[in-house]
């Protein structure tokens, strides 16, 4: 089967600084990549490019073998398939959990409202917050805000979810209620790019950890492999620096 | 590593920036807002609201002439007071929306446009303008005194109101965008249900304070023959020769409304503190 996102020759630079140099990636349906790599190594970036909040300066991207990267591609269309989830979650903060996560469908994709409502309230109660459909962004922890972005990336029913640092804004003990979401949507067959350095995840749900550093995949692995015997010097010393 | 260095500066300069911002946003013009912690029956509003409300009521009672007389006949112009002002600040609300969307606009003409207009309206002084609508474009336009006040008014206002207009939408973090764009909405739908909603909650109170300013300004209009609250004050002091009493009543008048408005910005800016609590 063909890759569901096809990176070739990834380049994209800030001015006069070089995010990504050159970066190649293919993801497979159902497979969990987990990026890591040490600040500034353009990982971040790379995930941005693949639903073109930045647009890559040379090189291209394929979501179900269609162009991303081509300027006069339909981005929406193509966004709808991508759900994304954010460091700072962005929830909308005028907006109730429920409208939060109905409103895409009901705008986007024209789903009427009983229907949306609905399929809502399954993903409340499957990220485990059932009670607070009728809450607001301010009255959650940020283990709650996360979960409710999940299930608000969820509601457009996506082929491919990314996760940019899903857990680098939250208080340790908020981690895992997020983890344990993203570990039982690995398990039910999505296909995830995650930029994470949650090592517990990496074990219990990637396929495959990319290391990047300086704008370049440095090495990639299956997890037991990549966190016991790594090839590069590079990725030794960063190993030894966040185990 | 440089890339993260610069990103970090540039998020710095960002929240300096916005910071900037979210100043000019607190620091309008407008009578000063009363805080919390001044609500004390001694504080500052307080004085001067029921002071002024008291020298209204004591000095027709002590001097029904010329005080009642002045009482009697100035109100006549708060129609024309509220009136000039009601349909300027709506017209201003219009021109503002769309010229701050101009003015945070990726289309370079566009962005330019709003910008020029912004520029050249905010350097003339308002009475600069009211004499140029009515008196230097008065062949051209053939407007009567009323009208050409609320077109100069909103015209100026819409200025203003483009900056408060683009300073909320520029409030707005990046992340409620980016967040929208990647489910998949338009940047219009995004701009419609995400961004210009939390937009008005920002900028609410500095709209509320626009409009005790268009208040206080609309008195300007009294010199295109308008008969307005001022106007009415004037006219009688210049048959009664009673200055002194007429200005007096005439200030207390608008005191009292400036006063009574900028409580109500103040209480409104207090309920729009916190999202949903109020829902």
């Amino acid at each position: 089967m063909a890759p569901i996102i096809e990176i070739k020759n990834a380049v994209k630079n800030f001015g006069s600084v070089r995010a990504l140099r050159g970066v190649s990636l293919d993801v497979a349906v159902g497979e969990v990549v987990l990026i890591i790599g040490p600040s500034g190594s353009g990982k971040s970036t790379l995930l941005r490019c693949v639903n073109r909040l930045e647009q890559l300066d040379s090189g291209t991207i394929l979501i179900e073998g269609q162009s991303v990267t081509d300027p006069k591609a339909d981005i929406r269309l193509i966004r709808e398939k991508v759900g994304m989830v954010f460091q700072s979650f962005n929830l909308f903060p005028h907006l109730s959990v429920l409208d939060n996560i109905t409103l895409a469908p009901m705008e986007v994709l024209k789903i009427p409202k009983e229907e949306a409502q609905a399929k809502a309230k399954e993903l409340l109660a499957k990220v485990g917050l059932s009670d607070k459909v009728g809450a607001w962004p301010e009255q959650l922890s940020g283990g709650q805000q996360q979960r409710v972005a999940i299930a608000r990336a969820l509601a457009m029913s996506p082929k491919v979810m990314l996760f940019d640092e899903p857990t680098s804004a939250l208080d340790p003990e908020m981690i895992k209620e997020v983890l344990d979401v993203m570990t039982d949507l690995a398990n039910e067959g999505m296909t995830m790019l995650v930029v994470s350095h949650e090592m517990g995840f990496a074990r219990a749900a990637a396929d495959r950890i990319i290391f990047m550093d300086a704008g370049q995949i440095v090495e990639e692995a299956p997890p037991e492999t990549f966190f016991t015997s790594p090839r590069e010097q590079r990725t030794k010393d960063f190993l030894d620096h966040i185990l | 590593m440089a890339k993260k260095e610069s990103t970090a500066q540039q998020e710095q300069q960002e929240q300096q920036e916005k910071d900037a911002e979210r100043a000019t946003i607190n620091v309008t013009d407008g009578t000063l807002i009363p805080t919390k912690k001044e609500q004390g029956a001694l504080s500052a509003w307080n004085l001067s609201f029921f002071g002024a409300i008291a020298l209204l009521v004591i000095l027709p009672i002590i001097e029904p002439d010329p005080y009642l007389k002045i009482l009697s006949f100035v109100p006549d112009g708060l129609a024309a007071t509220f009136g000039v002002t009601l349909v300027s600040i709506v017209f201003a609300l219009i021109i503002g929306l769309f010229a701050g969307l101009g003015r945070v606009s990726a289309k370079k003409a566009v962005n330019r446009i709003a910008t020029i207009y912004v520029e050249v309206i905010r350097g003339i002084p308002l009475l600069v303008q009211l004499f140029y609508i009515y008196y230097a474009l008065g062949p051209l336009l053939k407007l009567k005194g009323p009208s050409a006040a609320v077109l100069a008014m909103s015209i100026c206002y819409g200025a203003y109101m483009a900056e408060i207009f683009r300073a909320g939408i520029q409030a707005v973090p990046k992340g409620q965008m980016e967040a929208a764009l990647a489910l998949g909405m338009s940047r219009s739908t995004a701009m419609r249900r995400i961004i210009i909603p939390q937009t008005i909650r920002i900028i609410l109170p500095p709209i509320g304070n626009e409009f005790i300013a268009l208040l206080k300004d609309s008195s300007l209009v009294s010199i295109l023959a308008v008969s307005d609250l001022l106007r009415r004050g004037r006219e009688y002091a210049s048959t009664s020769f009673r200055y002194f009493e007429s200005y007096t009543v005439v200030a207390l008048i608008y005191l009292v409304m400036t006063l009574f408005f900028s409580r109500l910005v103040a209480i409104m800016e207090e309920k729009l503190r916190h999202y949903g609590s109020h829902n």
